[in-house]
């Protein structure tokens, strides 16, 4: 089965081939733990997909496995036909894949133009990395735009505030042109005026992305997601449109069962 | 930083940059006696390890305790070469006295002096080249690449006492005459070895500035600070510093190859685990996450130590672990974060 289909407007239940992330039977164990019991996820090309669920669930975890950090026991991760299991990090960015962290790791010691620079050079071949930027280019100040960091790219990432560090990654991952983007709770930490930004910023990049967040922030989710996926103790509880979600009594009593740790999430 | 703070820094560089070159082109042979100047050039070597150290060290984040065998390499690579060409188709003189007979075979290419030099770095390069692909591969880092490197330049030691026919033992290669058609040991020969030092480190210093500054060593300096985040951009940090580790062997594969006709003798003593460890520490007090901090800190060490050894010949190993403890402790960037520092204080002020 190839990858290489046109895209259609079938629905991806009739036509898996469409999708850009395809999971099946995923599990990892650390020690006797299972942090990943039989995950199955199918992402289509251009959605925003939101995975929620509580502490412990998996989700930073099934994230990692995406991106390479982590290996599963078990399952298969396949992006646009390629097996992504044991593959190294930067050949799955490579291939078309972005993540952020949860605490945002920029170079401080670089600027923010610089930081957005590496970032973009990185299908560049390595000799040519040798000589100095001349200008700007055209992703990096557009990226530059739609972080709203213009007016800092002179200054060291370090002097950044912890949002505006979250948007610089956003920004750092857009200039990579992935074809999916990972973002591990992009807002958590951040002020609401913050929260507020971000959100525009991530309906912005989920124009022309595929995009899955990881979420904990219930408030955050009701306004910027369309499909949920919920995740609890390592399996997929269920998924379907955010009204259709929290409808569901198992995830309210997850969440209402768990709602002390909950509320220290949201505040971490 | 303002406009004006930048434009003063740009020019700030360069100025100082010419202003050394001149002191040490023009006034330093007129001024110093062969003698001080055979020091200075002896000190200027070793700055060049140290410039590799900076780049290794305070651009990289690899702590290389072993510069001295790729030291060692480049001049022993240069010392062979030499003592060939002294020896004139016979055996070198230290091989008739361990009773050797014939060339050994690792010995005969490198009496031709294109492949001498091309081995000064080549070899130091190709080594590290190696080590570097082995070990960072496999996300070797921090202390326990620095207690590798280390190890090497240890196991280097024993390999070339253990080899007195091929090596010269523990007194290593001595007793030069001839350097490419010159009397080694004569004044003129000194001056002129002195002025190419001089001129191989400000190149190598210009180099190793415009690596710094290209998007190479931004690169670098990222992953220095977030290997991991590195990788996560698309880049392999393996190769980023594999590449960076070999460019500083190099270095000091070329330093090692100045070295020996400046002295006039290369042995283990003077690549073993000591004198890399104190370079090292040469590039802390200098400051090393600046090159021309990294290259003050090896002259100013070498200045201190010729003035030490004269005067308080004990006192000196003290005085050295002391002035690395302080310099840790107290000022991390070195000589060259103190200097910064008072720019930036006179430019607040302006």
């Amino acid at each position: 089965m190839t990858e290489a289909l046109p895209e259609t407007a079938l629905p991806e239940t009739a036509l898996p081939e469409t999708a850009l992330l395809e999971i099946r039977g995923l599990e990892v164990a650390f020690g006797g733990f299972r942090a990943l019991d039989g995950v199955d996820l199918t992402v289509g090309r251009g959605e925003l997909r939101f995975l929620i669920g509580p502490n412990g669930a998996g989700k930073t975890t099934l994230i990692d496995v995406i991106t390479g950090l982590t290996r599963p026991t078990g399952g298969s991760v396949r992006f646009e036909g390629h097996d992504l299991v044991g593959r190294r990090e930067h050949e799955i960015v490579r291939l078309g894949v972005g993540r952020t962290f949860q605490t945002s790791v920029v170079f401080e010691e670089l600027t923010v133009l610089e930081n957005l620079d590496l970032a973009a050079s990185f299908r560049r071949p390595l000799w040519s990395l040798l000589r100095r930027r001349r200008e700007v280019s055209e992703e990096v100040t557009a990226a530059l735009e739609t972080t709203g960091l213009a007016g800092l790219a002179g200054s060291r990432a370090g002097v950044l505030s912890h949002g505006q560090r979250q948007w610089l990654e956003i920004g750092m991952l857009i200039v990579q042109r992935p074809r999916l983007l990972l973002l591990d709770e992009p807002v958590a930490g951040m002020s609401s005026g913050e929260r507020e930004r971000t959100g525009e910023l991530l309906t912005e990049v989920a124009r022309d992305h595929t995009v899955v967040v990881v979420e904990h922030d219930m408030d955050f989710l009701r306004r910027y997601a369309s499909q949920v996926t919920v995740l609890h103790e390592g399996r997929v509880l269920t998924e379907g449109s955010v009204e259709q979600v929290r409808a569901d009594p198992r995830v309210q009593e997850i969440y209402l069962g768990r709602a002390r740790e909950g509320a220290e999430d949201a505040v971490r | 930083m303002t406009a004006p703070e930048q434009s003063a820094r740009r020019w700030l560089g360069p100025a100082v940059f010419s202003a050394v070159a001149v002191l040490a082109l023009v006034a330093a042979p007129l001024l110093l006696e062969p003698f001080r100047l055979g020091l200075l050039a002896k000190y200027l070597c070793y700055a060049i390890v140290a410039l590799g150290i900076g780049l290794a060290w305070g651009q990289g984040g690899m702590l290389t305790l072993g510069q001295g065998v790729f030291f060692g390499l480049g001049g022993y690579a240069m010392g062979m070469y030499l003592k060939l060409n002294d020896a004139a188709g016979d055996l070198p003189d230290f091989m008739v006295w361990s009773g050797v007979e014939k060339l050994p075979a690792l010995w005969k290419p490198f009496g031709n002096p294109v492949f001498a030099l091309a081995m000064v770095v080549v070899l130091p390069a190709a080594v590290a080249l190696l080590l570097g692909a082995l070990v960072f591969r496999q996300r070797v880092r921090g202390a326990y690449f620095a207690i590798l490197t280390q190890a090497l330049a240890a196991a280097l030691v024993i390999l070339l006492v253990g080899q007195q026919g091929l090596t010269g033992g523990t007194n290593g290669l001595t007793n030069f005459f001839d350097f490419f058609g010159n009397d080694v040991a004569a004044d003129e020969t000194q001056r002129g070895l002195y002025l190419l030092v001089a001129v191989v480190l400000g190149a190598l210093y210009l180099g190793a500035r415009q690596l710094v500054r290209s998007r190479f060593g931004r690169l670098l300096l990222a992953v220095r600070d977030g290997e991991d985040r590195v990788r996560f951009l698309g880049y392999n940090p393996a190769t980023v510093k594999t590449l960076t580790f070999a460019v500083s062997a190099g270095m000091a594969g070329i330093a090692g190859a100045l070295f020996v006709p400046v002295v006039g003798i290369i042995s283990p003593a003077l690549l073993g685990v000591v004198p890399s460890l104190e370079l090292v520490v040469a590039v802390a007090v200098g400051g090393r996450f600046a090159l021309a901090g990294a290259v003050l800190g090896a002259v100013v060490m070498g200045y201190a130590r010729t003035y030490f050894s004269e005067e308080l010949p004990d006192a000196w190993l003290y005085l050295q672990g002391a002035l690395f403890v302080l310099v840790m402790t107290l000022a991390p960037k070195g000589i060259a974060g103190l200097a910064a520092n008072l720019v930036r204080r006179r430019e607040v002020r302006a």
